[in-house]
């Protein structure tokens, strides 16, 4: 069996459906071995739209997106989203082509030292030297990049050991003697959580992305409900916790929630799961938390005391921690009412921000179109964003009401990002309609993978906030640097509806809300992709906004 | 100058610490610790790796100098790295360490010679070459015994040093 069969074998063997790739002279026997192999390819029409694929198919599916390029060029595409899914913990197998063994570091054509260049971004990088390592090098890849708190594995294959014929056995158990992430939390460790939470005036919890990867959506609620607690998500956490929910506050962070950065402050005691206290969620670190006790579950050890330090650390996966403190709970618990302080102070924050953060006075706005979208939407299908001011938008104004249905480029923020992962997302679950919320600047960048949803039949809707700007990026123009423009005018370039068409999609452009309420129903009727373009005013900010290098005790909430 | 035996001049928070890794004894494993380290922005005063008793399994020893949270964050980064198999911080009072250096002076003239031999004796050093020009030593010792001799011998005109950084081991039964 030649090298190239064996990849395709142990794919089969860990139950890959899709692959998402490009060939290139470095891959050709990959591409050989795929034509007899039980995987549907996804031809893209760029690498980095590959990794963006495998990574909005593996946040739905929750196991490892695969992705295949060739060497060099075909690589470095990658890197950007393997570095998406490296900053959302997000399971990848990235498979490379490589230049012959014997040519690598003689500066080949298309050779780059692809092991290097993703080492920073990868949880681990292969370069199997001999075919018959190659089927303990996939079933270790696709364990470290599934288990414990995921990411990507990059496999980079010579070419010549994809071509080499051997007599190959296929491992049943594999040991990586280095790796052993901690699955059941310390007891110990619970216990102490429990006092502080049921000694709390004011506890909240702060759910993160990890609660989505561990797929503990039902425990949260338990837990929530058990403590009555509100729940404030961080934004990659968004979509972990029914947004509808009578305990729900929303997103915190740089464009999170009103309700949410205010009654977080107030908190006595916050109980952060799978989350990692980032910048844009918590503002600056030495201010948040103050004169708080914090609690920290999170399944990788490093993240405990990195952004900051917190007085309870729970290290497990955050799906078994919580089942062990609701079981903890119940026996201790003195039951709280629901007639209590705290909570009606979370209904009076809701409402005077609603009553007090005002929509501009047009017909379409982000605001109006998302709460649209919401309405029109059901509620089990899967949205995802683009990056920048839709996506704050979103965080915003578009709830998620069945758990687990967002994602986004929370981490690194890839422009270009959510269309070509939608993509990946309906691959997944094909019986659900799959939304990308997107900016014109994000969705020009990965817009050539309309091919791939027409051609591959795998139709998603593009909603299109089209102010022909880098919107964000004049924000933050408007805002700091004195309405200073530079390099964030699209001009009007280029019209997005015949560029749907051009490709064979559906390209509709709407003019009120009335007609966005018919271009949604249309889409969710329509058999090939739906570029929906709506033209929103560039000048619309998104608020709250709390600024760079303050707290969110400085959010702004209006201009 | 190394610090890793003397008080440490810098910011005060900041200490040397030696740390001692046991590593997968294969091709890349150093670049993805150099590289952990310059991706955080971490310290390294010195490192070294070389075999082990394990026949598949390197040790590495690298001083760094870092404030207590650092390198809590420093030796958990450490520990996710798939390759490394274990990581400790050494106690260093009750650890062995010990560098090598090998220092090329001027010694043209014999009374040169002869003062660098005589602090070499007394720096228990070995000289490991002469020629007309130059004597070469070899120290072993803390890096601070190092320190000591490098600074006496100064005068002289150091030619050329190469310094192993430490290797560290802790006292007594594992």
């Amino acid at each position: 069996m030649k090298g190239a069969e064996a990849l395709m074998r142990s794919l089969e063997k860990e139950g890959v459906d899709f692959v998402f790739g490009l060939p290139g002279g470095a891959n050709l026997p990959i591409y050989d071995a795929l034509v007899d192999a039980k995987i549907r390819h996804i031809l893209v029409r760029h690498e980095q739209s590959a990794a963006h694929m495998a990574d909005g198919y593996a946040r739905i599916k929750r196991k490892a997106g695969v992705c295949f390029a060739t060497s060099g060029p075909g690589a470095t595409n990658l890197i950007t989203g393997i570095a998406t899914a490296y900053a959302d913990s997000s399971p990848m197998v990235a498979v490379t082509g490589q230049v012959p063994l014997e040519m690598i570091g003689k500066d080949a054509f298309q050779e780059t030292d692809i092991i290097g260049i993703a080492n920073p971004c990868t949880k681990y990088t292969f370069q199997p030297r001999k075919a018959t390592e190659i089927p303990e090098t996939v079933k270790k890849g696709f364990y470290i990049a599934e288990s414990g708190r995921p990411g990507p594995v990059l496999i980079d294959i010579p070419k010549d050991v994809q071509q080499d014929s051997q007599d190959i056995e296929f491992p049943d158990l594999i040991k990586v003697r280095g790796y052993n992430p901690t699955i059941e939390c310390d007891l110990s460790t619970i216990g102490k959580a429990a006092e502080l939470l049921l000694a709390a005036q004011r506890p909240i919890i702060m759910s993160g992305g990890g609660v989505i990867l561990s797929g503990a959506f039902s425990e949260l609620e338990v837990l929530a409900e058990l403590l009555l607690t509100p729940v404030v998500t961080t934004f990659k956490g968004k979509g972990s916790f029914p947004e509808n929910h009578p305990l729900a506050m929303g997103p915190i962070g740089m464009h999170g929630h009103a309700e949410a950065n205010k009654i977080i402050l107030e908190a006595d005691c916050i109980l952060a799961i799978g989350a990692r206290f980032s910048d844009r969620s918590v503002g600056r670190f030495d201010e948040f938390g103050k004169g708080m006790s914090i609690i920290h579950m999170d399944i990788d050890p490093a993240e405990i005391g990195k952004n900051k330090s917190v007085d309870v650390a729970i290290v497990g996966d955050v799906k078994s921690s919580m089942k062990t403190m609701i079981k903890l709970l119940n026996k201790k618990m003195v039951k709280r009412s629901a007639e209590n302080p705290w909570l009606r102070r979370r209904t009076e924050l809701i409402d005077y921000y609603t009553e007090s953060i005002k929509d501009y006075p047009r017909d379409l706005t982000a605001r109006k179109v998302l709460k649209k979208l919401r309405q029109v939407l059901p509620s089990k299908a899967i949205v995802t964003t683009e990056v920048g001011q839709c996506q704050m938008w979103t965080s915003l104004h578009f709830d998620v009401i069945s758990p687990g249905t967002f994602f986004s480029s929370t981490g690194l923020g890839t422009m270009g990002f959510g269309f070509p992962a939608a993509i990946g997302a309906k691959a997944a679950k094909q019986n659900v309609p799959v939304v990308d919320i997107a900016g014109d600047g994000s969705f020009n960048m990965s817009e050539n993978s309309l091919a791939v949803s027409v051609l591959e039949n795998l139709p998603v809707i593009v909603i299109l906030l089209n102010n022909y700007m880098l919107g964000m990026v004049a924000q933050w123009q408007r805002t700091f640097y004195n309405r200073r423009y530079e390099g964030v005018h699209l001009h009007n370039c280029p019209d997005y509806a015949k560029i749907a068409d051009a490709y064979g999609a559906q390209g509709i452009k709407v003019q009120s809300l009335l007609e966005l309420d018919n271009a949604i129903r249309s889409a969710l009727k329509s058999n090939v992709a739906t570029v929906i373009d709506i033209p929103i005013d560039p000048e619309e900010d998104v608020y709250p906004f709390v600024a760079p290098g303050t707290g969110l005790k400085d959010m702004i909430v209006g201009s | 100058m190394s610090q890793i035996d003397s008080t440490p001049e810098r910011k005060s928070s900041d200490n040397v610490y030696i740390l001692s890794a046991l590593v997968e004894d294969k091709p890349g494993v150093l670049f993805r610790v150099t590289n952990l380290f310059r991706a955080r922005n971490f310290n390294i005063e010195s490192i070294t790796v070389g075999y082990s008793e394990f026949a598949d399994l390197s040790r590495m020893t690298i001083t760094t100098r870092s404030d207590d949270r650092t390198l809590d964050q420093l030796v958990k980064q450490l520990g996710k790295l798939i390759d490394v198999v274990e990581v400790r911080v050494l106690d260093r009072a009750n650890t062995v360490y010990r560098e090598l250096a090998l220092i090329k002076m001027n010694a043209q003239d014999p009374t040169s010679r002869a003062e660098i031999t005589n602090l070499a004796s007394v720096f228990r050093g070995k000289i490991l070459d002469i020629d007309k020009f130059t004597l070469t030593v070899e120290i072993t010792g803390t890096p601070s015994k190092i320190d000591a001799f490098r600074n006496l011998v100064s005068d002289f005109g150091i030619v050329q040093l190469a310094r192993t950084g430490v290797s560290a081991l802790p006292r007594g039964a594992v």
